[in-house]
């Protein structure tokens, strides 16, 4: 390859810049949002490489696999870094806002090391194709995951940030063990080797462990209980990173894995989709349950995480090849709505002064854009035309009702069903003045410029629905046969 | 034979591209609301004049892209669509002055406004969408653009309609999202074609295409009304009357009804439908729709309500006419998707003037009403009388049609149905027009009343519209000369 090599620039930019930020704690945003744009700037360049090429494959210090380590980026690694790129970019842009009083100093200095180091470690995912590799990069995201969500310093955040670690180490110590056993089997840890190896028990075996570290971190059902609080607990522009992009870089692991596992039989996928199956249910009913806005949304990304996984289990052996598509999608969709609507609660806890659902509609302020941000996450995440969500949701109930798993589509319109109730809970409030108490009502019509971003992401989330078409084309490059 | 896009996207932004515009607005820039809302509406039924010439003329204006491998977003300007654009552009602009005058100084006229804009920027989606995913796109919108002007008022009643507006509606799109799938997966495609894409695979599956078809109808029927999935109809007129009026006559209960069309007629092609044995069931269905409708509606003492359990009958004439599938049949069915428009806005707009110049909201109110407001009592008077089917005005040849159209295809139970039908529209109208026109008012009556010619004028248009309808049915571009030209090309096939 000739030119810069843009994907070990990706993991690296944010590293040096993660260093810089907590040396530099004053010019610390400054220097955050460069390195996120810069970033982003080298995912786009990647990107250019890979619509051109298809896969793109860089050995570091010219070692090839299956001795050095090797990062590749494709279509659908391409598609994870945008995503992590776009919405990182517009929460750091949020960040800056959130952040910017001096109560607020000491989250700021910890706040922009600690996500520039999560950025490291999710580009480090996403290119990665060594289970070693991947299992440094989950450790470092974990590190930082779990320094954001103890950032706002409560009582509850310090209580959430400790379950976190806990199921977090737990998670990453099963991961290690089936890397260790398949090291075991087969003396090597890249994909294409592990991809190779003939099925057999043990190989079963060490990826059944794995997957359950995995589903741990990802907060798969009936794994998840450390979620809600983390992610509600949160400061919220962290909760944004937590609930959009750190749950997508476990999720991420799975999807690579399951797409080229001969050993994945019928059994096994449903038993995936009845975990899903289980998200879903569960986590819509806790969201109906939820008495805060920010522990609402956070039940909602456990429901949605197990949509997504009923989207990799959905249509069993026969569509495996393509049931990925609809999950990639919704893994998209979810990421940017989820990271707006964290941030829309955000603003409306901070305009409002609290964020009890049930009273939000008796304060005479009304942050109106936020709360039309939070419409448009809820219209993608409930899967509404012609959002994102709504073309993965499509995507998903075409495939298993081509294979006649009507079980599946049940489950996606039950859930479909959850979430509407769910999410009007919150929306109707928005309308709703007969409650109103103290005051004449002040209908914000302001555009405090930390409304701008999550706008730009749910408007984004919406839109691109209508885009799906070349974003699955392009998730498709480089994968299939190309896997090395 | 190249398609043109420009006119279909300057139509649509006239609403959904105002939307935001007027969501940006203070609240009290009133006037400049007001400007941009009758400024996009009148260049909105500019627009469509111009395209319902071109598409008369042949032209063929459409847009579509690729939203995953085979699957189009597509809109495209057919006779059908233009009928139903015309209806919406029309009654927009007359609906927006009546708003405009209606909600002078409510409150959250900017929120109003807006979602005024996108639940027609949503309507004419639905007329100009080329297959039924597009359809589905939009008419999803509609629900959501729509809730939001159901509750305007705020109030708890206002939020329970809300809830059970969308509960219906929300679950009714989740059926049709279901329906498009299944067309997609049997059929392979979505889209609407003259005759239809279904015969091949109602010849392989009949029982799949059978399943799909009461899916689909079911979907539809919740916002056509169709008893028994009604409910919400009735319970969603507390909305403000302009709401109500644009509900009834233009957006969400013709919403439903325009998709039955398109699903008959172009989904699965009325011959199929008639092979499956469903043309039957679906007239028995919109039969005793009209049935109940009416004889609910003459225990309302609510005028709204009983309005509203009137468009429940009368938008089911139009799945009558459908499902009797034959083509003069077929002309009323369509003729009565703009007629019921016009006479149903006239009858929700005066009713919305009882209720601000008079206090009038229940019919034993309606006491010499009459004299109070003889223009408003004239228009609603014209609109009743030709619910009823009185000749020549707009509901008796919408009816004509219909019951000639069932004589045609040997169901001429059409016909007592139908007389029975205007004995009961008679039997709920009558004693308003005589309540209004014929007995004096209370006592205490204050001064006459006066209202702006804002709210004045726009039933008086639309009442002038009725009588126009029927007096000039043979004229060109009457709304019963395009349907014929619609007709033959469904049954050209």
């Amino acid at each position: 390859m000739t030119g810069p090599d843009w994907l070990t620039l990706s993991i690296m930019l944010p590293l040096f810049g993660a260093v810089a930020a907590f040396i530099l704690p004053r010019a610390a945003a400054g220097l955050g949002l460069a390195t996120v744009a810069a970033t982003t700037l080298c995912v786009l360049m990647m990107a250019d490489r890979v619509a051109a090429f298809g896969a793109v494959t860089v050995p570091l210090g010219g070692w090839g696999a299956p001795l050095g380590i090797e990062l590749r980026a494709d279509g659908l690694s391409v598609a994870m870094l945008a995503l992590t790129g776009m919405v990182g970019l517009l929460v750091s842009v949020s960040a800056i806002d959130a952040f910017a009083g001096d109560r607020t100093a000491r989250q700021r200095h910890y706040f922009w090391p600690l996500w520039l180091l999560l950025l490291s470690g999710l580009n480090g995912v996403y290119l990665g194709t060594d289970l070693f590799n991947l299992y440094v990069m989950i450790e470092i995201i974990a590190l930082a995951a779990v320094g954001l969500t103890v950032l706002g310093g409560t009582r509850e955040a310090l209580r959430a940030g400790l379950d976190y670690v806990y199921a977090s180490i737990l998670g990453a110590l099963l991961f290690l063990l089936g890397v260790g056993l398949i090291y075991l089997q087969l003396g090597r840890l890249d994909f294409a080797g592990v991809i190779a190896a003939p099925p057999s028990a043990a190989m079963t075996a060490a990826l059944a462990v794995m997957f359950v570290g995995l589903a741990l971190k990802t907060a798969l059902f009936p794994l998840h209980v450390w979620l809600p609080a983390a992610h509600a607990n949160a400061a919220a522009p962290a909760s944004a990173l937590l609930s959009g992009l750190v749950v997508k870089g476990a999720l991420y692991i799975v999807l690579r894995l399951a797409g080229y596992m001969p050993a994945l039989t019928e059994d096994i996928l449903t038993l995936i989709g009845l975990m899903g199956a289980g998200a879903v249910i569960w986590g819509g009913i806790q969201a109906l349950r939820a008495d805060r806005l920010k522990l609402l949304v956070a039940w909602s990304t456990v429901a949605q995480i197990g949509l997504i996984f009923v989207a990799l289990a959905r249509a069993g052996e026969r569509g495996l090849s393509d049931s990925w598509k609809a999950a990639a999608l919704l893994i998209l969709a979810h990421g940017i709505a989820k990271a707006a609507m964290f941030l829309a609660a955000g603003r409306i806890k901070d305009e409002v002064g609290h964020d009890r659902i049930r009273d939000l509609d008796r304060s005479p302020i009304r942050p109106t854009l936020a709360q039309v941000t939070f419409a448009l996450a809820a219209i993608n995440l409930i899967g509404l035309p012609p959002s994102l969500g709504f073309i993965g949701k499509w995507q998903l109930m075409e495939g298993a009702m081509m294979a006649g798993y009507w079980h599946w589509v049940a489950i996606t319109m039950i859930g479909t069903l959850f979430s509407v109730a769910y999410f009007s809970r919150v929306l109707a409030g928005f309308l709703r003045f007969d409650r109103v108490r103290g005051g004449p009502l002040a209908e914000h019509h302001g555009w405090s410029g930390a409304d701008a971003a999550p706008l730009i992401l749910a408007g984004a989330a919406v839109l691109l629905g209508l885009a799906a078409g070349p974003i699955i084309a392009f998730i498709d490059l480089g994968a299939g046969g190309a896997m090395p | 034979m190249t398609e043109s896009a420009t006119l279909l996207i300057l139509i649509l932004l006239t609403s959904l591209g105002a939307a935001p515009v007027i969501f940006a607005l203070p609240e009290r820039a009133a006037r400049l609301r007001t400007a941009i809302n009758l400024t996009m509406a009148a260049i909105k039924v500019a627009l469509v004049g111009w395209l319902a010439l071109e598409v008369g003329q042949g032209a063929r204006h459409g847009l579509s892209f690729a939203i995953l491998p085979g699957l189009e977003f597509r809109l495209q300007a057919d006779p059908l669509a233009i009928l139903f654009i015309a209806l919406s552009a029309v009654l927009w602009l007359i609906t927006t002055i009546y708003s405009v005058g209606y909600l002078e100084r409510g409150p959250h006229r900017a929120r109003f406004f807006g979602f005024f804009s996108l639940c027609v920027g949503a309507t004419v989606g639905v007329a100009l969408a080329g297959n039924l995913f597009t359809f589905l796109v939009f008419y999803e919108l509609l629900t959501l653009a729509t809730y939001p002007l159901v509750i305007h008022r705020g109030t708890a009643e206002a939020l329970r309609a809300g809830r059970i507006y969308l509960i219906y509606t929300l679950a009714g799109g989740l059926v049709l999202l279901l329906g498009t799938l299944g067309l997609w997966v049997l059929a392979g495609t979505t889209d609407f074609v003259a005759g239809g894409i279904m015969a091949d695979v109602a010849a392989a599956q009949p029982l799949a295409a059978q399943a799909l078809f009461v899916v689909l109808i079911l979907a539809l029927g919740v916002k056509a009304a169709l008893v028994p999935l009604h409910r919400w109809l009735p319970i969603a007129m507390v909305a403000p009357a302009p709401v109500s009026a644009l509900l009834h006559a233009v957006a969400v209960v013709k919403a439903g009804a325009f998709g039955i069309i398109r699903v008959v007629f172009e989904v699965f092609g009325i011959e199929t439908v008639r092979e499956l044995g469903l043309t039957m069931p679906l007239a028995a269905l919109a039969a005793v729709t009209i049935l109940y409708g009416s004889v609910r509606a003459m225990t309302q003492d609510d005028i709204k309500k009983r309005l509203a359990y009137s468009t429940v009958s009368q938008v089911s004439y139009i799945t009558l006419g459908v499902a009797l599938a034959g083509p003069v049949a077929a002309v009323g069915a369509l003729a009565h998707l703009i007629h019921q428009g016009l006479m149903k806005i006239t009858m929700f707009m005066a009713a919305g003037n009882l209720a601000e110049a008079l206090g009038v909201k229940r019919v034993s109110q309606m006491d010499g009403a009459g004299r109070a407001l003889p223009g408003t009592m004239l228009a609603f008077t014209l609109a009743a009388l030709a619910m009823i089917g009185l000749p020549p005005l707009a509901g008796f040849v919408s009816k004509w049609y219909l019951a000639q159209g069932g004589l045609a295809v040997g169901q001429d139970w059409v016909i007592p149905l139908l007389l029975g039908s205007s004995l009961l529209n008679a039997l709920y109208f009558l004693p308003m027009l005589h309540r209004a026109w014929f007995r004096d008012a209370p006592e205490a009556e204050a001064p006459r009343p006066r209202i702006g010619w804002m709210l004045a004028a726009p039933p008086l248009v639309t009442a002038a519209l009725v009588l126009a309808a029927g007096l000039m049915a043979n004229a060109p571009f009457s709304p019963l000369e395009w349907t014929r030209f619609i007709v033959e090309l469904e049954y050209r096939e």
